[in-house]
């Protein structure tokens, strides 16, 4: 079997399962935020559900409006707060506390490998980054969850990406991913499920793991594991002290397919208005103007990113009329760029740091776009209205890629930038 | 059961942005969420579904967010039924966990016109275009997830289970 027909196997007490078999897994983890837990929680009270099955199990994070971005948003924000009161969540990240769900989730040592996650979010693929099966659910299935601790899955079929090469330099995982939507497409996945290998997913860093694995839903995946290694164990290792059994694809898993994909020649890649699988190589689109830059999100807010950035903006002002907008993803995160000088680098170039929370992303607050503007932005989705007015324009790239648009204004290739400017 | 209503259509990838965009998310009432149904394609949206109508899509409708919002936005505005050729995954599930149908139709983005008249049998996945006599077969729902929507949607179906368990 492969690692998510193991996993499926083993949650849901079966010695064996195959492609379209329907499993009822236990779950091990249910994360849930701001924007999808009020729903969530009413569906939990309409069940007529007094107590969760286990609230060690259950995770609540508000990430998507934070602080209260209006009435309304702060109304669903105490909703929240008041079922973790009421059910002793003791995993609840307030205001100030967490940061984006998808990275506080393993930052904060609620992910393992080997076990099955749902989230009330459709980037709860994340968690595939380090060998757990973990999957967006709908907010009444959620509920469910609370009520009972299990859930229903049809064991998908499985595509195999095997990843080889090495980047060259200025070329990240980003890039990778978003060449690899290109060649699933958004639809190239649905109801399956991926597993990323290869070479140069063994040598990229955990993080580097996580953009991946958080964009398989936007091929259509179910969950996009990759098996865990020494990097995974060190990482989880040192954020929880629960057992775990990591899980690997056995030597004659079965796959649907197998992609081969070779990175060596690979340029900075970017996605274009308004489909996340209309992929070009920079090259191809340098000088499209931009009015804003954004910098975050579950996708590329962590520090390498922001190290990455730093490094093409440091000593360097933006664009004058370009807004960018820095937010790390999470307080550890935001602390550690602190103390490396990123957050100065960041300001002294002209940039607006935002506190830890999703923020434009979702075209939620802090940075939304007007008709006609553009944005070229580290995150995972270029969908109309994504980030503001249906008429706005969202570019999708790497963190270099956008730190090098913001200091021209114009879409920008950052292997030309650091090849220019020393 | 059977449906019946006019066709509304929209092409390939509709996102769940567009179907209940990010800002609207904020809302818990349904029939509020139902009066931005499609407010990043078409404004007009809810008032040509009030009728009652079925939406036609072509592939992995529902693509992106997991927002449960985006179902219950359809199904308040007076949406009967989804028919495409494909769906997203979450989306799918969140429409069934809402009582919404939702059916793949191979061929169906072809075969029907905006305001054509429909008929959908749930039961034997039967597709009639009434304006062109074109027949098509959609995928059959399986039993537990009929009775899912039997019910009106997860929690109904939820609250009986507990019931009949006691
Ligand atoms: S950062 Fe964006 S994609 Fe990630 S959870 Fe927040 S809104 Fe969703």
């Amino acid at each position: 079997m492969n690692i998510i027909e193991k996993i499926l196997a083993n949650a849901s007490g079966r010695k064996h399962v195959s492609p379209d078999d329907i499993v009822e897994a236990k779950i091990d983890m249910a994360m849930t935020h701001d924007l999808t837990g009020p729903l969530a929680i009413k569906s939990f009270r309409e069940i007529g559900a007094k107590k969760v099955w286990n609230k060690d199990k259950i995770v609540i994070i508000l990430d998507h409006l934070v602080p209260a971005s209006s009435v309304i948003s702060a109304g669903l924000h105490k909703i929240v707060r008041n079922f973790a009161e009421e059910q002793n969540i003791e995993n609840f990240y307030d205001v100030g506390r967490g940061g984006v769900c998808h990275q506080v989730m393993p930052e904060k040592g609620h992910v393992r490998p080997g076990e099955v996650i749902v989230g009330s979010d459709s980037h709860t693929c994340t968690y595939g980054a380090f060998g757990a099966f973990a999957t967006g659910i709908g907010s009444t299935e959620m509920a469910a969850v609370f009520t009972t601790g299990k859930l229903w899955f049809r064991v998908p079929e499985v595509i195999k990406v095997d990843v080889e090469g090495k980047f060259q330099k200025w070329v990240t995982s980003k890039d990778m991913t978003l060449k690899i939507i290109g060649k699933i497409c958004a639809d190239g996945a649905i109801y399956k499920g991926l597993e990323f290998g290869g070479s140069i997913i063994r040598d990229m860093t955990v993080e580097g793991r996580m953009v991946l694995s958080n964009m398989a839903v936007e091929m259509g995946a179910k969950a996009g594991l990759i098996e865990p290694d020494q990097k995974t164990l060190d990482y989880v290792n040192a954020r929880t002290d629960k057992p775990f059994n990591p899980i690997v694809s056995d030597k004659d898993a079965e796959y649907e397919k197998v992609l081969d994909v070779d990175v060596s020649d690979l340029e900075p890649q970017v996605a274009v208005p308004h489909q996340v699988d209309k992929i070009k190589p920079v090259t191809e689109i340098e000088g499209t103007e931009i009015n804003q830059a954004f910098i975050g999100s579950c996708t590329n807010g962590r520090l390498e990113d922001l190290q990455s950035a730093a490094k093409i903006l440091k000593g360097k002002k933006i664009k004058r009329n370009v807004r960018l907008i820095v937010i790390p993803a999470s307080q550890e995160i935001y602390l550690n760029a602190l103390s490396e000088g990123l957050i100065q680098a960041f300001m002294e170039s002209g940039a607006t740091i935002g506190n830890p929370n999703c923020g434009p992303c979702l075209g939620g607050h802090m940075g939304i776009l007007a008709d006609g503007e553009t944005c070229i932005s580290t995150s995972n989705r270029n969908f109309i209205g994504r980030m503001g007015s249906t008429k706005s324009f969202v570019y999708l790239a790497s963190p270099a890629t956008v730190a090098a648009s913001a200091l021209t204004g114009k879409i920008t290739d950052p292997r030309e930038t650091m090849g220019k400017v020393h | 059961m059977e449906i019946s209503g006019k066709a509304i259509k929209f092409g390939a990838n509709i996102d769940t942005d567009v179907i209940l965009p990010g800002p609207y998310l904020v809302h818990t009432d349904p029939y509020e969420l139902a009066k931005h149904a499609m407010a990043g394609l078409d404004l007009e949206f809810p008032q040509k579904a009030a009728e009652g109508v079925i939406v036609v899509g072509d592939k992995n409708f529902g693509c992106g967010s997991s927002r449960e919002q985006a179902p219950i936005a359809l199904k308040y505005s007076g949406v009967k039924c989804v028919l495409a050729e494909s769906f997203a995954r979450i989306f799918y599930r969140n429409a069934i966990t809402i009582g919404l149908p939702v059916l793949v139709c191979t061929g169906v983005s072809g075969k029907v016109k905006e305001g054509d008249m429909l008929t959908v049998n749930l039961q034997t996945g039967k597709v009639e275009n009434k304006t062109n006599g074109a027949v098509m077969q959609s995928t059959k729902l399986p039993e537990f997830i009929m009775e899912i929507l039997d019910d009106g949607g997860l929690i109904e179906h939820l609250k009986r289970r507990i019931e009949t368990h006691e």
